[in-house]
């Protein structure tokens, strides 16, 4: 009887444990006990292969200090892993999803949150958060405009830098208007990556809040202005410089590593991307010649925070929460920031950091090429997500050979 | 049993593709009750054709695949036309099926590396003889029209029809229709056009609708080597079903079902082609011209031949090259310095894909040989060889586009279930492993004199003994053989390991194609050079393995050849 007994509590104990409920962030204890030997699926775009690396070692820790196993399910565009999660939401699978944690920021955050995709709220929960010094960084809590509401743990800070090869371009075009004179002289030189990919679309936005005579109406949503007034000045500048651009504007690089390719080979004399240390950390990696430098445009660049998030459905969320607290642990952070590894910006208030935490962060070689934090200007915030949308569409209609 | 393996490779072969097509079919006219579409309308057809650029994509697919076709098969039948049994035949006839074992995508990044502005050709023309001290602004790699992207299929499809043909050749006893036909005054190579090329052409005529599918309706090359903006129809396609906006799904469906059209208009145009070269070749056959430029084209044959084999091997020595190059700037002709740095870094993350390929693949050729040897040998058994439906059903997976039915498989598995895994993708690759495991084992099989099974059967051995200790032994040259092409096979497919592996199951090929878009080109260098040599290793140990188990049993050998 005692044996029949306890085989009904052990089925019953796990037909619990498989419609367990949603895990409780603020017991982080019980969190990581049911996150040992979980498998995290963590869907991140994976096109540059030093960011692979640096996920790929963070999943090596965290299965040392943890026990929980990390996959990098490699993207193209994070767009997919958000479809994938809509595609399960609309089968019916409403937990045990092949999703666990998805890289994102922006209008796939939007999206997600808008149609209730994700699972929350957590972020502020899990015990390395209050290291961002919230309060006084509130870049954190907000993605593009829109509330973050502990749907999502920061993971990173970026701004787009501009680099050019010194000893091809001693001296680079550092405005926007200034862009569409160089090109008419050097034509073929400049490119932007393809829309919708994130570093072509930011272009975009970049030209617009630089040319833009109110930018007022980009961080109200869309549908509330003219669209056609706003971003009027855009197109304007676009179809003059198209001609100019590499290729005749024919075609595009598929995004900022193909273009930082095109750089090194000498085909393209301007690059850009999202990650101020980049170019310090090509230039490491042999990918870019050391007479590369970086540079800002007069009036600022646009910047952002990419965060983490995890579906509503995820198999694995402790796991993924454990995870995600690790990548803001200033070890994580410091390596993340190393240029030798990646050179992406920490979300950390360094200053507040412990002495022994800080002195990873001191101990940093930034990099031949890397601006100081002060040297890199204007922080312009990123316009509200659906702006990104209308752009991207209206991009297609105008610029798809027909 | 064994009465049902044609049954079961049958059901492989047309299930996936009859609810695949099904799968898409549904949601390309709006019913798909999961995602609240539950009547029937036209709208996914009319958002399709509102999509910028539609026209193009379809025009680039379309060409791409009437273009890569002609070309391959031209090359083809003007090497055999000439090289008759040249030494250069022999060798070339030896090179084939490795050649044909480098996936495509490993081959769309070598040439690519090698024809770009900034490529390897650029970099040793300059500047001494171009004068580039940059890289020209030309727009080579990703062209508008697809020709690059048509040069890499051209380089790819050659080996295929080649070996195709090199297999129908004996059936048409080409050496005495060519004496004949020498002996009546034609040059040798109006006399392989009259004499063998009509009865061969009927032979291929599968194979060469396969290509028209594939060329038609490829992704991974189309990505590496393609038009960028708009995209072949098959990338856009993709591109529709990954978007976040679920009602994108419906309008991809109906791309699918558009996809299925622009192929099967492209075959149709093709049939159009053959009535027409037919009729006029009847009329040039009987007007009796002896002689056409006999050693031009010759010449042209053998020349545009090496031109396909020195690019391909041209394209893997530049990934091998940039495999190991540090800092390469242009125009020098060779990097800077050499370092295995990149190997070096990627080893830790290749050996785990590397085992979870080789499981894929091998368990896929596994079953497919299971099943195939299984129908043959029923065949034989039955004594009723397979008729020409049985060669379309084979052919089915090869030449419905892959992206048209895929996608319902998904959506089919879904819903009985199944998800996207390890498992899923093991049987989708057998889909597509299967028709090339039958295609290359069936020749040997019915070649195999009956009179061996005989004497084993009267010496007392079952039927089933026979089998096992007489015909699989003397046949294990060709098993193998067949299960190394299937393994190339596995290795090479990018599509339905991306879809039905939900982008959780990681094989070199996915791990390549995912750096295409952009990643350093010497770590792609490295996975596109592993892709390559894995099928060159199941080669050669199809090779081997024969020769190290019969090194005492001469005559084995010259039975398994």
């Amino acid at each position: 009887m005692r044996k029949i007994m306890g085989t009904v509590i052990a089925v019953l104990t796990m037909t619990c444990g498989a419609f367990a409920a949603d895990p409780d962030p603020k017991d982080w204890k019980s969190v990581i006990e049911v996150a040992r030997g979980q498998t995290v699926y963590w869907n991140a775009w994976g096109g540059d292969p030093r960011i692979n690396d640096l996920i790929a070692w963070a999943g090596n820790r965290v299965e040392e200090a943890y026990g929980v196993k990390v996959v990098q399910v490699k993207l193209n565009d994070t767009a997919e892993a958000v479809s994938r999660v809509v595609a399960e939401k609309a089968a019916g699978t409403l937990s045990g999803g092949a999703v666990d944690l998805i890289w994102i920021n922006g209008e796939n955050f939007a999206s997600m949150k808008r149609n209730g995709l994700l699972f929350g709220p957590w972020s502020e929960d899990i015990p390395n958060f209050a290291l961002t010094r919230p309060d006084d960084n509130p870049g954190v809590r907000q993605d593009f405009t829109v509330p973050v509401d502990g749907l999502e743990a920061p993971w990173g800070k970026a701004q787009i830098v501009f680099y050019h090869d010194t000893a091809r371009l001693p001296d680079p075009p550092k405005s926007v208007p200034a862009m569409l004179e160089w090109a008419k002289a050097n034509p073929g030189r400049l490119t932007y990556p393809l829309p919708p990919d994130f570093l072509g679309s930011t272009f975009l936005k970049q030209v617009l809040l630089t040319l833009a005579e109110d930018t007022a109406p980009l961080y109200k949503p869309a549908a509330e202005s003219d669209f056609a007034k706003v971003t009027a000045p855009l197109w304007t500048w676009l179809d003059a410089i198209h001609p100019h651009l590499f290729r005749q504007g024919r075609s595009f690089p598929a995004n900022g590593t193909e273009m930082r390719n095109l750089v090194a080979d000498g085909e393209l004399s301007i690059g850009f991307t999202f990650d101020p240390a980049d170019a310090s950390s090509a230039i490491a990696n042999g990918e870019l010649p050391d007479s590369v430098r970086t540079y800002v445009l007069e009036g600022g660049t646009i910047g952002n925070v990419h965060f983490v998030a995890i579906p509503f459905n995820a198999a694995h969320k402790e796991g993924a929460m454990v995870l995600a607290n690790f990548l803001l642990s200033p070890e994580a952070q410091a390596r993340k920031q190393d240029p030798a590894i990646w050179g992406s910006a920490t979300v950390l208030a360094v200053d507040s950091l412990a002495p022994a935490d800080k002195a990873l962060f001191d101990a940093l070689d930034l990099g031949v090429a890397t601006l100081k934090p002060e040297e890199l200007g204007r922080f312009l915030p990123e316009p509200h997500p659906s702006w990104m949308e209308r752009i991207e569409a209206e991009w297609a209609e105008r610029y798809t050979r027909k | 049993m064994i009465r049902l393996a044609p049954v079961a490779a049958i059901a492989a072969l047309v299930g996936p593709v009859a609810f695949g097509l099904a799968g898409a079919a549904l949601p390309a006219f709006g019913w798909l009750p999961t995602l609240g579409g539950d009547s029937l309308s036209l709208d996914p057809w009319r958002d399709l054709l509102g999509q910028p650029g539609l026209l193009r994509s379809v025009l680039v697919s379309f060409a791409s695949g009437l273009v890569t076709t002609a070309l391959a098969l031209a090359v083809v039948f003007l090497f055999l036309a000439g090289a008759g049994n040249s030494r250069l035949y022999g060798w070339i006839r030896r090179a084939v099926s490795p050649l044909l074992s480098v996936p495509h995508a490993a081959a769309a990044f070598g040439i690519a590396y090698l024809i770009a502005p900034s490529g390897l050709v650029a970099r040793w023309l300059s500047p001494w003889a171009t004068g580039w001290e940059r890289p020209p602004d030309l727009l080579i790699v990703h062209d508008a029209f697809g020709l690059s992207m048509m040069a890499g299929l051209v380089v790819k499809e050659i080996p295929f029809l080649l070996l195709m043909s090199l297999a129908a050749l004996p059936q048409v006893d080409p050496v005495r229709r060519i004496a004949v036909a020498r002996s009546l005054g034609y040059r040798p190579v109006v006399a392989w056009f009259k004499a063998v090329a009509p009865s061969l052409y009927p032979l291929i005529r599968l194979p060469v609708y396969a290509v028209i599918a594939f060329s038609s309706s490829v992704v991974d090359v189309a990505l590496i080597l393609g038009p960028t903006n708009p995209p072949t129809l098959a990338v856009q396609i993709i591109r529709w079903f990954n978007d976040p906006d679920l009602e994108m799904r419906f309008l991809a469906s109906a791309g699918a079902i558009l996809q299925l059209g622009v192929t099967l208009a492209a075959m149709a145009v093709w049939w159009l082609g053959e009535l027409i070269v037919a009729r006029l070749g009847r009329f040039w056959i009987a007007r009796g011209g002896r002689s056409l430029a006999d050693g031009m084209l010759r010449r042209a044959g053998s020349a545009l031949m090496l031109l396909a084999i020195g690019l391909a091997a041209l394209s893997l020595l530049t990934l091998a090259l940039n495999s190991v190059a540090g800092l390469w700037r242009f125009p020098e002709a060779l990097p800077d310095g050499l370092s295995f740095a990149k190997w070096m870094r990627a080893a830790p993350t290749i050996l785990p894909v590397l085992g979870e390929t080789l499981a894929i693949g091998g368990l896929a050729t596994l079953v497919s040989l299971v099943l195939v040897a299984a129908a043959l040998e029923n065949e034989v058994r039955r004594g009723r060889p397979s008729g020409p439906v049985a060669m379309r059903i084979l052919y089915l997976p090869l030449i419905v586009p892959q992206i048209a039915f895929l996608f319902g498989v998904v959506m089919a598995a879904e819903l009985a279930g199944f998800r996207p895994g390890f498992m899923l993708v093991v049987a989708g690759h057998v889909v597509f492993v299967l028709p090339y495991v039958y295609l290359s084992f069936a020749e040997a099989y019915r070649r195999y004199d009956p009179r061996w099974i005989m004497l084993a059967r009267t010496l007392g051995s079952g039927r089933n003994g026979a089998f096992w200790r007489v015909r699989l032994p003397m046949l294990l040259a060709p098993c193998l053989t067949a299960a190394a092409i299937g393994l190339a096979v596995s290795v090479g497919q990018y599509l339905p390991t991306q879809l039905l592996g939900a982008g959780r199951v990681a094989t070199v090929t996915t791990e390549a194609v995912s750096l295409a878009a952009g990643g350093s080109r010497r770590l792609i260098g490295v996975w596109a050079l592993v892709q390559a040599v894995l099928p060159v290793l199941g080669f050669a140990l199809a090779l081997g393995i024969p020769r190290l188990l019969f090194r005492n049993r001469r005559a084995m050998g010259e039975v398994a050849a």
